[in-house]
């Protein structure tokens, strides 16, 4: 039983569609990760499941509802979304911002609960955050500011959690730093994580499935063996990619590539 | 909350000061007034001169500069968080200059209109001068990035100020429109407060009911709707209220530019970056600089008045390049 699926969605601007008839499902409990060239529509995609835009024809469902019926602040409960690189919240603490993810609890003018500040409290303490709760956002580097919004989708207590480009402009510590995270909530908190990375070996390694995507639909979904392949790199990227095995993760890796020449 | 605890004494710090104000405010003028004048004004039944000046001139004015301060400060926090544009103020998004048009073209068309029609054309000028600009502005793809809502909004209010006063050399009624768009607080009454308090009351009120919906807002918009905002329909009623609230402003005094531009500045620096807090220390904030610009107005050339207007400008001149230089501190 899969909870979270599209059905034949097609999402655009006026007459260009970005997505074409895309049907797909997110299994339950495991992190996807959606990969693609630029432009390909991986953002596009996220954006309309998580009703940020809205889509042309086809529908997405949850929990046998439709996204865009439903409820938005229901939605809220059941699925949150990091969008690429937010803007920083200048001037607010690190407590603050993550208590804004307590919003879809809330009503009238918001005042925090127990509840709110134990969750809070404990979505600080998970992403390893709870030292700078008073801390400004501004004054941290990317990486911790990047743990902190994902605490703020964390306290909103989701099933489901959504990212867009996760470790963009983080180096390769701080990018594995958020990625363990992420594989921890995955373990330890059995969240669903839909995600979309460039990186193609961090794909395979954090990734349950993958999805690949090229020019609005899907070339290969599937478990990261059945989409790190030859054929499916040279068919989404462009690119002879040489396919070896992660000595430590045992999971399938891009070696070394080379553009295809003369097509 | 110790955060909430440190904002009542800020605010009531802030009231405090407002009230010392509004005293000074009354006891200075043309008029020879006294202290004690006031206070019989305020709290007796006794008659005099002074006292019916300060009755049915002071009284009313300064009770006008605190609407409108307020008023302006408010719209120009809530343009601000929605935007995320340090640069958002009424008088630089079209709403001034569009309020102005309407009221030239409705001086003209029906020279006999009461005062609640002037104000309920003032609401749609003003509705109508920043439909333009954020049109304008929202042309491109990639929306609305600061600067080309600025220069929307130069372009917008140069030709709709060009409209009224073309209007009003047209039909001959320059004088008389220049009368309620240059004109300040001067001649405020009773009759006039009693149209506009209640707009600017309900619109504030309303401003301070959404104000943790427009924190979330100004945050990103992707993440409010993440959040499960319904942000089209917070939006669509922020701006309502902001047409409310600074199309009051300029039925009541005219041209008013800088005063949302600076207030949600000066705020910020002191209660951060939450619209709970920003909102209501706005009214104050707003109101007390409304009250210090027209008692120097009135005061510094006696008996000539200065206009508040220019004194406003003067003050918000070097704090608009401030802005400009720092790139809107809270908004980096």
């Amino acid at each position: 039983m899969v909870r979270l699926y599209t059905d034949d969605l097609s999402i655009g601007y006026g007459e260009r569609l970005i997505v074409k008839d895309l049907s797909v499902q997110i299994p339950d409990q495991q992190i996807t990760t959606i990969i693609g060239p630029n432009g390909c529509g991986k953002s596009t995609l996220l954006k309309a499941i998580t009703r940020i835009i809205s889509h042309q024809s086809g529908s997405i469902v949850l929990d046998g509802k439709s996204v865009t019926k439903e409820n938005t602040k229901q939605l809220a409960k059941k699925m949150a979304i990091l969008p690429q690189t937010p803007e920083s919240a200048a001037g607010l603490t690190v407590g603050e911002l993550v208590s804004y993810g307590r919003f879809p609890y809330q009503t009238g003018f918001g005042r925090l609960t127990t509840k709110d500040y134990e969750v809070i409290d404990w979505a600080l303490q998970v992403t390893g955050t709870l030292d700078f709760k008073y801390f400004p956002v501004d004054a941290l580097s990317g990486g911790q500011r990047q743990r902190v919004w994902i605490a703020m989708a964390l306290a909103q207590e989701t099933e489901i959690i959504f990212l867009d480009e996760p470790t963009t402009y983080l180096d390769m510590a701080h990018q594995l730093e958020v990625l363990e995270l992420l594989q921890k909530l995955n373990k330890e908190e059995k969240r669903t994580i839909v995600m979309v990375l460039h990186d193609l070996n961090q794909a395979a390694r954090f990734a349950d499935n993958i999805i690949a995507l090229k020019a609005g639909q899907i070339v290969k979904a599937g478990s990261c063996e059945e989409v790190i392949s030859k054929e499916v790199l040279r068919d989404v990227f462009q690119i002879d990619a040489e396919i070896g095995v992660d000595p430590r993760t045992k999971k399938p890796m891009c070696i070394t590539y080379n553009l295809l020449k003369g097509e | 909350m110790k955060s909430s605890i440190r904002f009542s004494i800020k605010f009531i710090i802030g009231l405090l000061l407002l009230f010392a104000i509004f005293i000074i405010a009354m006891i200075f003028g043309a008029a020879e007034t006294s202290l004690q004048d006031v206070w019989n004004a305020l709290f007796s039944n006794l008659k005099n001169d002074q006292i019916n000046i300060l009755r049915e001139i002071r009284f009313p004015r300064e009770i006008g500069a605190v609407v409108v301060g307020a008023a302006l400060a408010v719209s120009g926090a809530i343009m601000q968080g929605i935007t995320r544009n340090p640069l958002a103020d009424p008088g630089l998004l079209g709403l001034t200059s569009g309020a102005n048009a309407a009221l030239a073209v409705t001086l003209a068309f029906f020279p006999m209109v009461n005062y609640f029609g002037i104000t309920i054309a003032c609401f749609i000028g003003a509705a109508i001068g920043a439909i333009m600009v954020f049109s304008i502005g929202a042309m491109k793809k990639g929306g609305f990035s600061p600067l080309r809502i600025v220069l929307a909004g130069a372009a917008v209010s140069a030709f709709l100020y060009a409209i009224a006063d073309g209007v009003g050399i047209y039909f001959k009624i320059s004088k008389n429109v220049n009368m309620w768009t240059a004109g300040g607080l001067i001649g405020t009454n009773w009759s006039q407060l009693s149209i506009i308090i209640p707009f600017v009351c309900i619109g504030t009120l309303i401003a301070l009911l959404l104000s943790r919906q427009l924190t979330i807002l100004s945050l990103n918009e992707e993440v409010a709707v993440g959040l499960g905002q319904k942000t089209t329909l917070i939006k669509t009623i922020l701006f309502i209220v902001i047409i409310l609230l600074a199309g009051a402003s300029v039925a009541l005094v005219g041209n008013m530019a800088f005063i949302g531009l600076m207030v949600p500045h000066i705020v910020r620096a002191i209660v951060g970056t939450d619209y709970r807090a920003i909102i209501p220390m706005s009214v104050i904030a707003g109101a007390i600089l409304m009250l210090v610009a027209d008692t120097l107005g009135r005061t510094i050339n006696i008996p000539f008045e200065t206009p508040v207007a220019a004194i406003i400008a003067i003050m918000g001149l070097p704090f608009f390049l401030l802005v400009v230089r720092k790139g809107g501190g809270a908004f980096q």
